[in-house]
């Protein structure tokens, strides 16, 4: 197992920028998830990590010692990808010995064998070894993955989006199983993905890629209370939280929409700010400072999620199930202003995390 | 799909069979001659109409492999009588057989012919479709600068007819020594279908996700294990498809072969119509050297149809 370190990396495709900058370290036995959308740099950064691409600046450190010179062999890193993971034409067994059959390993024929049938029946795969990989679906398929992966015992596990190709429930299923997997063993992960939910239920660690940035690094709870900026506060949670334009005007939260809230935080009055408050953190109630006019409900079982107008304002809250509300019906909304975030306006900049 | 089939469609379908039927009984009919010439008494070889009913002989076939002259007198019985079965055919045909000093009958051109056949267009198919393969890997999964002019210029080879540089060539093979020479010709048609080699592989090798190969690098391998393990296999269709591509154009070509060759290197294509030109010819056994001539490509296309197929329609039909 491994620490990783990423000091100042930068990646460019001709003039393109991929990557600007990126400093980031993964501690042993950490699972850090990179989160981002799509064309961020995640699977430039893996790849950078993995050796198959070499950064047009920075270092990668494994363990203290700069790998920048070694070739993808040598970094003893395994590799799981969203799709053509496996060697097709191979059997299942025979992709999970390939890597132990590498000259660089030298592990011998009883050992392998060993390894092989034992990490089968840790993913529960023992019953397809023999079977081909163009005869399994894909859920078969990344577990399969995932095996060539931990046969190796590599130094750390890079996965790019390796459940994002499955639905919904053989995800949750595989989310669950990966995690623990990775506490059983006690590996280093870093683990690529755009989805948000499962960078917040699997990541000790999440860092935040936008355009080639890491814009935040921080634990799941971390991120989700306390977003450093904008971009960050819309990627993270379900529904996002909510971004309403104002400012404070005698201590008093004025939104651009026709509405004021309390307000705790310290801000100058009349500066134009962002103010950002989890759906969670908002309630109804009758005797509340503002008004809207309900939008759309939905359902979840446990919680509803309502949706409020309130002039042109767009607000998203959670109310408890029981709550009966009507379409078009007028509420009245407040929000706990303990949990209110504040971002300058222009940059989307949180103010709490300071200049 | 179970189609339910309507009467015009059923009838439409019979039309659409007698129509193939019938091209390819057109396509087929010369085959059929030459097939049926080889095996023809020598006698019944130009009938008008053409004989098709006869007794199939083997001595066309038997006459091509041995160098004979006319007889000026007829073999005495004694003498008919202890030749071995095949002298006795040539005899019947009213020829001998030419043997050495020692007795031992003389093979024609002909084995020789083919047998340079064979090798100058296997060899030059490995070379070609070897050094075809690695240039388009190479093209295919690393920055080349200028990839898209050195693929050009590799493709422009292809674009002067042979004849435009059949002559220099023999210029230059002369100086080298190269002429009529197995070399010299296996250089001449490797260069010759390299250009196609490369361009054929290039869109094969960049149909194979190069992320099989990254995980080959990452899971321990070189890059050369992991060419060969993972995709030269995944590779094969195409490479097959190529090598049948350049076997064909190799083991047809007559153009240079006929300049450049004389004996020693001479290939089949220029020796067989040599044959007709001396004396009155023997139809059956011309035949019989173009039957025997169109088997190695018959034979290499078949034991690779399944590759075939799915090659030549260069990655539409997938699996
Ligand atoms: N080989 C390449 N050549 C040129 N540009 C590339 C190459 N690989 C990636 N890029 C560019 O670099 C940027 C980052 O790509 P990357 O694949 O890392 O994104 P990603 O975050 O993994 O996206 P996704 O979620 O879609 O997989 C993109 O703008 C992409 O177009
Ligand atoms: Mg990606």
């Amino acid at each position: 197992m491994a620490h990783i370190e990423l000091r100042n990396i930068s990646k460019s495709f001709g003039s393109k920028p991929a990557l600007r900058g990126l400093d980031l370290e993964i501690e042993d036995g950490q699972f850090f998830v990179l989160l981002g959308e799509t064309g961020a740099g995640k699977t430039t950064t893996l790849r950078i990590v993995a050796g198959l691409e070499k950064p047009t600046e920075g270092d990668v450190l494994i363990d203290g010692e700069n790998v920048n010179e070694w070739g993808a062999a040598e970094r003893d890193v395994a590799l799981v990808l969203q799709q053509y993971s496996l060697y097709p034409r191979y059997t299942v067994r025979e992709n999970l010995e390939f890597p132990l059959k590498s000259k660089i390993r030298r592990v011998d024929a009883a050992d392998i064998e060993e390894r092989v049938n034992r990490v089968a029946k840790t993913l529960q795969i023992s019953h397809l070894l023999d079977r081909k990989t163009d005869r399994l679906s894909g859920g078969e398929m990344q577990r399969v993955s995932i095996g060539r992966a931990i046969v190796r015992q590599p130094r750390v596990f890079l996965m790019d989006e390796p459940l994002s190709a499955l639905d919904a429930k053989l995800r949750e299923a595989l989310r669950t199983e990966l995690k623990n997997l990775q506490m059983n063993l006690g590996a280093t992960f870093l683990f690529v993905t755009h989805d948000q939910v499962e960078a917040m239920s699997m990541g000790d660690k999440i860092g935040v890629l936008d355009k080639g940035k890491l814009v935040q690094v921080g634990t799941p709870s971390e991120i989700y209370a306390n977003p450093c900026n904008t971009f960050v506060a819309r990627s993270v949670g379900s529904p996002p939280m909510n971004l309403l334009n104002g400012s404070v005007s005698k201590g008093n939260a004025v939104a651009d929409a026709g509405f004021a809230l309390p307000f705790a935080g310290k801000a100058s009055d009349g500066q134009p700010v962002t103010f950002g408050i989890r759906p969670e953190d908002m309630f109804l109630d009758p005797g509340a400072p503002a008004e809207g006019a309900v939008h759309d409900i939905e359902n979840h079982g446990v919680a509803k999620i309502v949706t409020l107008r309130a002039g042109d304002a767009v607000i998203r809250l959670t109310t408890s199930a029981r709550d009966k509300l009507a379409i078009d019906e007028t509420v009245r909304f407040s929000w706990n202003p303990e949990k209110v975030v504040l971002f300058d306006k222009s940059s989307g900049l949180s103010l709490r995390h300071g200049p | 799909m179970a189609a339910v089939r309507t009467r015009s469609e059923v009838a439409l379908n019979r039309v659409a069979i007698a129509a193939v039927l019938i091209v390819t009984i057109i396509f087929l009919a010369p085959i059929y001659w030459i097939t049926a010439t080889a095996f023809k008494p020598r006698h019944l070889a130009t009938t008008v109409p053409p004989t098709v009913m006869f007794e199939p002989e083997i001595s066309p076939f038997v006459k091509l492999f041995l160098r004979r002259s006319q007889l000026r007198e007829q073999p005495t019985p004694e003498e008919y009588a202890a030749a071995p079965w095949w002298e006795r055919l040539v005899f019947d045909g009213g020829e001998k057989v030419v043997r050495d000093g020692r007795g031992n009958a003389q093979l024609s051109g002909y084995p020789s012919r083919f047998a340079n056949s064979l090798i100058v267009a296997v060899v030059s198919t490995v070379m070609a479709v070897g050094m075809g393969t690695l240039t388009a890997y190479g093209f295919s999964r690393f920055k080349v600068a200028g990839e898209q002019d050195w693929l050009f210029f590799i493709l422009s080879t292809r674009m002067l007819p042979p004849v435009v540089v059949a002559i220099p060539m023999f210029l230059m093979y002369r100086w080298f020594g190269l002429n009529d020479t197995h070399v010299g010709l296996i250089i001449l048609y490797t260069a010759f279908n390299l250009s196609f080699s490369v361009w054929l592989m290039k869109g094969f090798i960049d149909e194979i996700p190069r992320e099989y190969e990254e995980a080959a690098l990452v899971d321990g391998y070189t890059r050369m294990e992991a060419f060969f393990k993972i995709v030269l296999p995944e590779a094969a269709t195409g490479i097959a498809a190529t090598a049948v591509f350049c076997f064909i154009i190799a083991w047809n070509e007559y153009a240079f072969a006929l300049i450049m060759t004389r004996r020693t290197a001479q290939t089949a294509p220029p020796f067989i119509p040599s044959q007709v030109g001396s004396g009155l010819p023997d139809w059956t056994v011309i035949a019989a050297g173009t039957f025997l001539f169109l088997l190695p490509v018959a034979i290499f296309t078949f034991l690779l149809r399944n590759h075939l197929l799915r090659g030549m329609s260069f990655g539409a039909i997938r699996k």
